[in-house]
């Protein structure tokens, strides 16, 4: 089948996609989008996070079909032009990386936490990324960057 | 996973007569718990029929209550206004379960029929009733921390892994379906099934029936209510035991009161024996903990879950607490 919606602003389209393709399979095999991670494939571990008409949503779960025509934003389309999305400066300033794999997914997942909530509490924060797996780091300077930038974006709002 | 089609209906009519007319069918909500069994080899429909983009979606005021679209997302039913007003213990619930990814795509249907979590209905190398009728039940004498202490049976002791059902149970939720011979309304109590002989089915629903709405009735003590959930992790983990409570006291006494417990049964587990106890009596602490006995008199626990019978014995008796607390 043919399935088309509109990635990180740019409409594209992917054809002769089996029926039991993920959006996530869609993304990184035919569209050139791997930035998106696969991991579990159950919805347990975040790492294929991506926001759907602007919600974020485990992709590995989102049967190809159900994509059409809608709105996608991948870890790819958070920066703007050539400027890190303020999410992604913090993660680097703070070091909150590691082997890299679920860094894309707590990217897009974390950004959609500073953008709704302006000044959540370490509570909101985790409950927030509870969806989100790192099995390296012990969260310590992910929490830390994700102060980092909601502090800055309530300042700089 | 198993090839199928996958076709996208226009009305809920036209979803029904797709379903209907072919046995390997299944509707597709969120995704959220039949994507994830197609990768396991859990399930294997040969139709998919998408059903996310009818128009479904929509929490409407009733006289009184609500009537919220089967296709309602599980984040979007949590953050209304009136939900949170009206219903504080279904937007608690709701907010219990799984995480914000999960939230943001499951649906109200889907989430009504989600199927158990027990490790061995997911694991297709090992014997389970439910997943093939007559092959066994590897929980019983195995891993049952997660399993029933109430209304199980020698063939499944899974529960039902729900949050937002417990809450709906305990508000005496109206399940909308629409069938091949039509519409009719099931109370959220006949909805469900105890395992019996038959654990394959987990509800009474026929094929090609398609959940529309669930209908929240008119309920003003249900401002008091609330939701406490007891599991292994603080957040995105199955109850261990949860319980529904809606509290309406006069004075010191109990005018009504509805309990409903999550991850004791096959089924959302309305403790009417415990709201028998309660109905008239005083609101005490000791109270409760009595109604709670009565209820637990038929817990029938499983090596290796027992724990459960006395924490849900706690979990009754500290919401019931808090609520009585917040209402004097």
């Amino acid at each position: 089948m043919r399935v088309g919606f509109t990635v990180n602003g740019r409409e594209e389209t992917a054809d002769d996609v089996w029926e039991g393709e993920s959006l996530l399979y869609v993304l990184r095999e035919r569209m050139g989008l791997p930035g998106s991670k696969n991991a579990c494939e159950q919805g347990e571990c975040g790492s294929c996070t991506v926001l759907l008409d602007g919600v974020p949503v485990c992709s590995c779960l989102v049967a190809a079909g159900q994509a059409e025509g809608r709105r996608v934003r991948t870890v790819e389309g958070l920066a703007e032009g050539d400027r890190q999305a303020p999410i992604q400066e913090a993660f680097v300033e703070c070091g909150a990386v590691q082997c890299g794999f679920c860094t894309p997914g707590l990217l897009v997942q974390a950004h959609d936490l500073i953008e709704r909530v302006p000044r959540p509490s370490d509570a909101d924060i985790r409950e927030a990324l509870a969806g989100n797996l790192c099995r390296c780091t012990g969260y310590e300077k992910i929490l830390a960057a994700v102060r980092l930038a909601a502090n800055r974006r309530a300042e700089n709002p | 996973m198993t090839p199928f089609e996958y076709l996208r209906a226009g009305d809920p009519g036209e979803a029904v007569a797709a379903v209907a007319g072919r046995p390997g069918a299944a509707f597709l909500g969120g995704g959220t718990n039949l994507v994830d069994h197609m990768k396991l080899g859990v399930a294997g429909p040969d139709l998919l029929v998408d059903v996310s983009r009818l128009p479904l979606d929509r929490v409407e005021e009733t006289a009184g209550g609500l009537r919220v679209g089967a296709a309602v997302r599980n984040s979007d039913l949590a953050a209304h206004p009136l939900v949170r007003e009206r219903y504080p213990v279904l937007a608690r619930a709701l907010l219990s379960g799984a995480s914000g990814q999960l939230r943001n795509v499951a649906t109200t249907a889907g989430n009504l029929l989600q199927r158990t979590r027990c490790p061995y209905f997911q694991d297709v190398t090992t014997p389970c009733n439910k997943r093939v009728p007559g092959s066994g039940c590897s929980a019983i004498g195995g891993y049952t921390r997660y399993h029933a202490i109430l209304g199980a049976s020698e063939h499944c002791v899974a529960t039902h892994p729900s949050d937002m059902a417990v809450a709906m149970a305990a508000l005496d939720a109206v399940v909308v379906v629409l069938g091949p011979g039509g519409e009719r309304r099931l109370p959220i109590g006949e909805l469900y099934r105890l395992p019996g002989d038959a654990p394959q089915r987990d509800t009474v629903l026929e094929h090609g029936d398609l959940i529309t709405a669930v209908e929240l009735p008119h309920l003003p003590a249900a401002r008091r209510s609330a939701y406490r959930k007891v599991r292994d992790r603080a957040s995105f983990s199955f109850a261990l035991v949860s319980v529904a409570a809606v509290l309406d006291l006069d004075g010191d006494a109990v005018r009504d009161v509805r309990l409903a417990l999550g991850g004791v049964a096959h089924k959302p587990w309305r403790a009417a024996r415990a709201e028998e106890a309660l109905r008239g009596g005083p609101a005490t602490e000791d109270a409760f903990r009595r109604a709670a006995d009565a209820e637990l008199a038929g817990a029938r626990p499983l090596p290796g879950n027992e724990f459960k019978v006395a924490m849900t014995r706690g979990v009754v008796v500290a919401a019931l607490r808090d609520l009585a607390e917040e209402g004097r």
